[in-house]
C-alpha cells in the first residue's frame, strides 16, 4: 500500500505537468477576457495539442486516454488557476450520451467542436413539477410530420443563456406510467420559440435559467433513442455527472479554518487554543481527510482497471454540507464581523460569506443531501424504496399538488 | 496509486473473517457476557494458533515478521465479531511497548511468549478518573521497587505482566516499567465495566519489583509513541465494529414490517443508516492512511493516527447506538446481540482516550507539522 504511480502513470504525470507548465495560459494573455472568451481560450488551446477530453477517441478530438490518465490530468490541471469551465455540462454529460446513444453522423458533427470548446451545451432536465422526481416532467412534445413540437417549460438550466445547443427530455405520451412516456432529442438553442429568463440565487448571481418553449421544433432526426427510452437515455446522462475523485473540499477548508483561528482572539487567546474549536476543526478534518482518501482508494481501483466502488458516492453528501457548517463556523469566530460581506472589508474579500451563501446551492443541486442518501440507502445497502402512489398508473392519473 | 491492501491481504482477512465466523459466534460473546469470564480463554488459544498474536514481531523472537498491513486486517474482524479477547491489550500495547522500547533481553524474554499466546500483556495506564498527565500521576518507584493503584487496567486479571506509566523526576516525568504480575505485591480485583465481555481490573502495586522499559524520564514521550501506534490498531476495530451495526440494522430493518411494509423502506430509516454508511466509509478510509503511516514509521503517524482514531470513534457509536434505534425495543433488550456493539463501541472510545483527547491530538498534530 502507497501513493505511487506505476511507471507508465508516472511518465504521463510528468508528460501533462510539462505541457502544462508551458501551456496554462498567462494573466495578460487572459486579460479583458470575460469568462466564456478565457474559458474558450484555454479549451482551444488544449484542443490543438490533444489534451482536450482526453478520454475520447483521437477522431473526436481526444487522444484515447485510460481512465486513471484522466484522473491524473485532472489532478495536474487542477493544480493551476484556470479558467472555470462553462464546457463541463457538454462534455461530461451531453458528449457520453451523444456517444451512448447518436448516429455515427452526429459524433462527426458535434464532437469535436465539444471538445475544442467552440460549442457550448445545457442540459434541460429538470421542471417546476420534475426536480428531485424527474420523471415527473411535463413539457410535452407532439408528432408534426418530421418534426417534433415542444411546449412547456425547463427550470434551473445552468448555462442555457450562453449555450449554442442542449439536450432536452420531454413527455411524448402522457398515458402510459410516467417513466415509459418520456423521449430525449437535442436541440438549437437559438430555435425559434424558445425564451430563456435567468433566475436570480438568493447569492445575488444568475448562473440558470428558465426555459420556455412555444411551439419550438425539432427534426424528429435528432432524437437519441427511441420513443418512449428517454428515461434510459436521461440516465446515460445522469450516471456521467462528474466523478469528483479527490476533492479538496472548496475554499473554506480546515487549513483556512486553521489560520483563521490563529488570527482571531476568544478571551485575549488566540482561538485555536480554545477546546470547542480544536474539536470541531478535529471533526471537519476527519471528514475531509476522509473524501481525500476515499479518492484515492477509487483512484487504485481506477489504476487497477476496475470500477470504484460505490463509497465515492459520499462525497457530495459529505462535502455540501460541510463547507456550510464551516462557513458558519468561521463567521463566528469572527463575531460581529462576520456577517461583513464586503470586499474590501471581509477577511479574504468575503469568501467565507460567500461560501456560506451558496452552500444551500450545493445541498441541492445535482441531488439533495436527502436524494443523496437515498441513492446510498437503496443502491450500495439495498434497502427499498418508499412506496410510490404513482406507480403503474398513466401519467396522465398521478396526482398532483395543483 | 496503490493505495489499497494486496491480494494476499484479502485473503487473509477472508480466512480471518471465516475463522471468527465459526469459533466467535455471537454464542461465544454471550457466553462471557452471561459468566464471570474475563475472556474466552479457548479462542484465546485458537487465534495464538494461528499465528494471529505474533504478527508483526520478528521472527528471530519467534514471530512471523509480517507487515502492519496484515494486524489491521485482523483486528477489523476482531471488531466485526466484537471477540472477548484480551488482543488490543496484549498485541497492540504490550507488544507494540516492547518492540519499540525493550532491551534485547525484555524482548527475548517476552515477545516470544506473547508471539505464541502463553503470556498475554497489558498496559496499566489509568489512575481512576480524569486525563493523566506527568504531574498526575501517583505511581512511583523508589529503590527499583514500584507502589501505586492503576484503575481500570484492561485485561488486568488475564495478564501475566503489565507496562506500567510511573511518575518519575527525571526528563519528561514519567518512566515506563514491565512488571510481572504474577508476584508477591501485587492485587487485582475485577472490576466491572460496561462490556461485560472484556475483563478489567484495579491492581493496586505494593512495592514490587519493576524493571525499567526504555530510559529513565522517557516514559511519557514513550507513552504517546505507543498510543499513536495503537491508535491506528484501535480505530481499525472500530471500523469493524461499526460495520456490524450497520449491517445488523439493515438486516433488521429489511425484515421488520411496520404500517404494512418493511421499516427499511422509510426515508428516516434509510438516512440514518446512510449516515452510518458515510461516518463508516470516512473512518475506513481514514483508517488507510493510519495504516500506511503505521507500517512505514511514517512522520506523519501522529497526524494519520488521531484522524483514524476520530473517525473510528466516531463511526463506532453512532452506528452502535442508531442500531439499537432501528431495532426499537427489542434492540435494548438482553436477548438481542445490539449489546455487544454498543458495550464495546463506548468502551473503546475511552480505552487509549477519549474523543476529546483525540481531537486534541490532531489539531496538535497540524500545529506541529506547521511549526516543521
Amino acid at each position: 500500500m502507497d501513493f505511487s504511480d506505476t511507471p507508465q502513470e508516472a511518465a504521463f504525470r510528468a508528460e501533462a505537468a510539462a505541457w502544462l507548465q508551458d501551456n496554462v495560459p498567462t494573466a495578460e494573455e487572459l486579460a479583458g477576457l470575460d469568462d466564456i472568451a478565457a474559458a474558450k481560450l484555454w479549451q482551444k488551446r488544449k484542443y490543438d495539442a490533444g489534451w482536450a477530453c482526453i478520454r475520447w477517441d483521437k477522431q473526436f478530438g481526444g487522444r484515447g486516454a485510460s481512465p486513471i490518465e484522466q484522473v491524473i490530468w485532472n489532478q495536474e490541471e487542477s493544480k493551476y488557476e484556470l479558467p472555470g469551465s462553462v464546457f463541463l455540462i457538454g462534455q461530461g454529460m451531453c458528449a457520453p450520451t451523444l456517444m451512448a446513444w447518436g448516429k455515427p453522423e452526429h459524433h462527426e458533427r458535434f464532437l469535436p467542436k465539444l471538445a475544442s470548446g467552440e460549442d457550448i451545451w445545457c442540459q434541460l432536465f429538470s421542471e417546476p413539477a420534475g426536480g428531485s422526481d424527474l420523471a415527473a416532467l411535463r413539457t410535452k412534445a407532439e408528432r408534426d410530420g418530421d418534426d417534433w413540437i415542444i411546449n412547456g417549460q425547463k427550470i434551473w438550466t445552468s448555462g442555457a443563456h450562453y449555450s449554442d445547443f442542449g439536450v432536452l427530455v420531454v413527455r411524448t405520451d402522457p398515458n402510459v406510467p410516467k417513466h415509459k412516456g418520456l423521449s430525449y432529442f437535442f436541440l438549437d438553442m437559438k430555435s425559434p420559440g424558445i425564451e430563456i429568463k435567468p433566475i436570480k440565487q438568493l447569492t445575488g448571481g444568475a448562473n440558470f435559467n428558465e426555459v420556455y418553449f412555444t411551439d419550438v421544433r425539432i427534426p424528429d432526426s435528432q432524437r437519441l433513442g427511441e420513443v418512449g427510452q428517454g428515461w434510459q437515455v436521461s440516465l446515460t446522462t445522469l450516471m456521467n455527472e462528474r466523478a469528483s475523485i479527490g476533492g479538496g473540499g472548496g475554499a473554506v477548508n480546515v487549513d483556512f479554518a486553521y489560520k483563521l483561528a490563529n488570527q482571531v482572539t476568544i478571551d485575549d487567546k488566540p482561538a485555536i487554543e480554545d477546546s470547542a474549536v480544536r474539536a470541531k476543526l478535529a471533526d471537519w478534518y476527519v471528514q475531509e481527510s476522509g473524501l481525500r482518501f476515499t479518492g484515492y482508494r477509487s483512484m487504485t481501483a481506477i489504476s487497477r482497471g476496475s470500477d470504484p466502488g460505490p463509497e465515492n458516492s459520499i462525497g457530495k453528501l459529505v462535502g455540501a454540507p460541510k463547507s456550510q457548517a464551516m462557513a458558519s463556523f468561521c463567521m463566528d469566530l469572527m463575531e460581529m464581523s462576520g456577517a461583513i460581506w464586503d470586499e474590501n472589508l471581509s477577511k479574504e474579500a468575503g469568501i467565507v460569506q460567500m461560501s456560506y451563501m451558496g452552500s444551500p446551492g450545493a445541498r441541492i443541486a445535482g441531488g439533495t443531501d436527502e436524494i443523496m442518501a437515498n441513492i446510498i440507502a437503496e443502491r450500495v445497502l439495498g434497502m427499498p424504496q418508499e412506496p410510490r402512489m404513482d406507480k403503474g398508473i398513466p401519467f396522465s392519473e398521478v396526482p398532483t399538488g395543483n | 496509486m496503490n493505495f489499497e491492501f494486496s491480494d494476499e491481504q484479502e485473503l487473509l482477512r477472508e480466512q480471518a473473517r471465516g475463522f471468527l465466523g465459526e469459533h466467535c459466534p455471537p454464542s461465544a460473546v454471550r457466553a462471557v457476557l452471561d459468566s464471570e469470564a474475563d475472556h474466552d480463554s479457548d479462542l484465546w488459544r485458537k487465534v495464538s494458533e494461528m499465528g494471529w498474536t505474533a504478527t508483526v514481531i520478528p521472527e528471530e523472537f519467534g514471530g512471523l515478521g509480517l507487515s502492519y498491513l496484515e494486524l489491521v486486517v485482523i483486528a477489523e474482524e476482531m471488531g466485526r465479531s466484537a471477540a472477548p479477547l484480551p488482543f488490543s491489550s496484549s498485541v497492540y500495547l504490550a507488544t507494540e511497548a516492547l518492540l519499540a522500547n525493550g532491551s534485547t533481553a525484555q524482548k527475548e524474554k517476552w515477545l516470544p511468549l506473547l508471539a505464541s499466546g502463553e503470556a498475554i500483556g497489558t498496559l496499566a495506564f489509568a489512575e481512576g478518573e480524569g486525563r493523566p498527565s506527568p504531574k498526575s500521576l501517583k505511581t512511583t518507584v523508589t529503590d527499583g521497587k514500584l507502589s501505586g493503584r492503576k484503575l481500570p487496567v484492561p485485561d488486568g486479571r488475564a495478564a501475566d505482566f503489565a507496562v506500567v506509566v510511573a511518575s518519575s523526576d527525571q526528563g519528561d516525568g514519567a518512566t515506563l516499567y514491565l512488571v510481572d504480575l504474577q508476584q508477591d505485591g501485587v492485587s487485582r480485583v475485577a472490576v466491572r465495566t460496561l462490556d461485560f465481555t472484556r475483563g478489567h481490573a484495579v491492581i493496586e502495586f505494593a512495592n514490587v519489583d519493576a524493571e525499567p522499559l526504555g530510559g529513565a524520564g522517557a516514559g511519557w514521550a514513550a507513552l504517546n509513541q505507543l498510543l499513536d501506534r495503537a491508535a491506528v490498531l484501535f480505530a481499525w476495530e472500530q471500523v469493524g465494529i461499526a460495520e456490524s451495526a450497520l449491517y445488523q440494522a439493515r438486516d433488521y430493518a429489511m425484515g421488520r414490517y411496520a404500517f404494512g411494509r418493511a421499516i427499511a423502506s422509510y426515508q428516516a430509516i434509510k438516512h440514518k443508516l446512510a449516515e452510518m454508511y458515510v461516518k463508516n466509509t470516512l473512518a475506513r478510509s481514514n483508517c488507510y492512511y493510519g495504516a500506511w503511516a503505521l507500517n512505514t514509521n511514517s512522520a506523519e503517524l501522529p497526524l494519520a493516527a488521531a484522524t483514524a482514531r476520530v473517525g473510528g470513534i466516531q463511526a463506532a457509536l453512532y452506528a452502535a447506538e442508531e442500531n439499537i434505534q432501528t431495532h426499537g425495543g427489542m434492540g435494548f433488550t438482553w436477548e438481542f446481540d445490539c449489546q455487544f456493539y454498543y458495550r464495546r463501541a463506548k468502551l473503546l472510545s475511552v480505552n487509549i482516550g477519549s474523543e476529546g483527547f483525540w481531537q486534541d491530538r490532531l489539531i496538535t498534530a497540524i500545529e506541529q507539522n506547521n511549526a516543521a
